[in-house]
């Protein structure tokens, strides 16, 4: 495993592995605890739009696709207080949006359009260091506003209603949520494709609530589960010649079932002690 | 004299084109003791939200502490009715007490020592001392509405609003409850709502009836008089299998 490493190209694949567990581990436990996984699929496929329009555009699709992605999470994050819409539809149609100008601005781009199928699919072997490093600013910035605001988004995503009765500004708060999962999304993009974002932005962190009752371990288990998913699916792919961000998925969910039943034998086997 | 800290006159709200509350005109004052009961949908935690600021009444005006009620809630304690659907969420007993005072601590700072023995003394009295290391999700039904209250005390307010704050105790904690409650009100106003009127029993100092319009707000013993009357109003509780002793207490 390590001769492989001498590859930039490998080099690169695992910073990037690294780099999205931490986003995934950080950003997804929030996402499953608060509940917002439609949400955060609305956005990610809303980005899609910054992603044709970097390439209408001639520049890192990367780039564009961050004002698209914010600018998305702060319209779902306003939605709730400034329209009567149901959420759902909205993000429903936010989300169709999104794809639907990607596609125009692709329609639009004259010629060929290289790569197009590694932001759909994903594709962590190609990772360009310059698209490493957005991920590490990105990250940094998450680490820092989760740091600054942990109990608050602790509170917010436990009982916002009260949040709010005790003076934390939650409607701020919220959007902000909905910005680092923005966030997250971008640095998920390169790695494991629109398509798949989701999964990676869910399972870590729903596996990590098998094992632990506590937000700050949840957290820490998350990202542990999405690094160790993400090297083994990277090694998997390139030793079997798979699809990277697909095998990086699959042993995501083959950890989650582990998880399940990891779980289900310890409850069976603390039961029969119990009714003694 | 006592002084008003909460003054609603002629507050209606509706949501949509669904009238909850009609025309309102309710006070409290400064160690009051209002129990408010009435049917589900009878409005009753919408009145508790407009006082809280959360809702916006459609005519009419609210007065919180004398000014407006999105100003006042660093006053208020409140104990919103039990959530249900949280009970696997990665939260311990402490760290929800704890939310009590978080608008006093800023984003990025610690709780402070006092605001930990304060969250502390309020599970204490709540009898949930030892359970502050527990993650929510394990605790019973009861004993998460009591560290519930116990946050609600935690925020040291002046008006506590709770919001059927027995519905899932047992009997037998009712009672220390309620002594509890009376301790309290010696400081500090107290709203509690409820649609089970059991809980109402000795304790209540004025009490008021709400199915949309309020029926009838006043003093204990007045109160008692018309406990008749409160019976044929609207806010007939139907369901009730513990009523027994407030009965009886009535007849007197």
């Amino acid at each position: 495993m390590i001769d492989i490493l001498q590859f930039e190209f490998m080099r690169n694949a695992l910073y990037a592995a690294i780099l999205v567990s931490i986003a995934c581990g950080i950003v997804g436990t929030f996402i499953v605890i608060k509940r917002i996984v439609f949400i955060s699929g609305g956005i990610t496929h809303a980005a899609f739009g910054g992603i044709g329009l970097g390439y209408l555009l001639g520049v890192n699709p990367v780039l564009t696709a961050i004002p698209f992605s914010l600018l998305a999470a702060c319209a779902v994050g306003m939605l709730r207080t400034h329209t009567k819409i149901s959420e759902d539809s909205a993000i429903g149609m936010l989300w169709a949006v999104g794809m639907a100008l990607g596609i125009l601005f692709i329609g639009l781009t004259p010629g060929y359009v290289p790569d197009l199928f590694s932001y759909l699919f994903g594709s962590i072997l190609t990772v360009p260091l310059s698209d490493i490093v957005i991920m590490i600013v990105l990250d940094a910035i998450i680490v820092v506003i989760v740091f600054v605001f942990y109990k608050e988004f602790h509170a917010l995503a436990f009982d916002e209603e009260f949040s709010l009765v005790v003076g934390v500004p939650t409607q701020t708060l919220y959007v902000l949520l909905l910005c680092l999962v923005a966030l997250s999304v971008i640095i998920l993009i390169r790695v494991v494709g629109i398509i798949l974002v989701l999964a990676l932005l869910t399972i870590p962190a729903v596996t990590a609530r098998q094992v632990t009752m506590r937000l700050s371990r949840m957290i820490v288990c998350s990202t542990g589960f999405a690094v160790v998913s993400a090297v083994v699916g990277l090694w998997l792919s390139y030793i079997l010649n798979l699809p990277s961000g697909a095998t990086i998925v699959l042993v995501l969910s083959a950890a989650f079932l582990g998880s399940v039943c990891i779980r289900r034998l310890r409850t069976a086997a603390v039961r029969p002690h119990e009714r003694r | 004299m006592e002084n008003v800290i909460v003054d609603m006159q002629h507050v209606s709200f509706s949501y949509d084109s669904v009238m909850a509350l009609e025309d309102i005109n309710l006070s409290i004052y400064e160690r009051d003791f209002l129990t408010i009961i009435g049917p589900n949908g009878g409005g009753k935690t919408t009145i508790l939200k407009l006082i809280l600021g959360l809702l916006r009444p459609t005519a009419g005006t609210i007065t919180v502490f004398g000014g407006k009620p999105q100003h006042a809630r660093s006053r208020i304690g409140y104990l919103p009715q039990l959530l249900v659907s949280k009970f696997d969420f990665p939260i311990s007993v402490r760290e929800v007490v704890l939310m009590g005072r978080l608008g006093r601590t800023g984003p990025g700072q610690h709780y402070s020592k006092n605001d930990i023995a304060v969250a502390l003394d309020a599970l204490d009295k709540v009898g949930m001392g030892d359970y502050q290391d527990t993650a929510i999700g394990h605790l019973s039904g009861g004993q998460r509405q009591r560290v519930f209250i116990a946050r609600a005390l935690a925020t040291e307010p002046q008006l506590l609003l709770l919001d059927e704050p027995v519905s899932s105790v047992d009997t037998k904690w009712q009672q220390t409850f309620y002594d509890l409650l009376i301790d309290l009100n010696k400081n500090i106003a107290i709203v509690l709502v409820t649609h089970d009127i059991g809980v109402v029993s000795t304790y209540i100092d004025k009490i008021a009836c709400l199915n949309v319009q309020l029926f009838y707000h006043g003093s204990k013993k007045e109160g008692m008089h018309k406990i008749a009357e409160l019976y044929e109003c609207p806010v007939q509780l139907i369901s009730h299998h513990t009523s027994g002793s407030f009965q009886a207490e009535a007849n007197d």
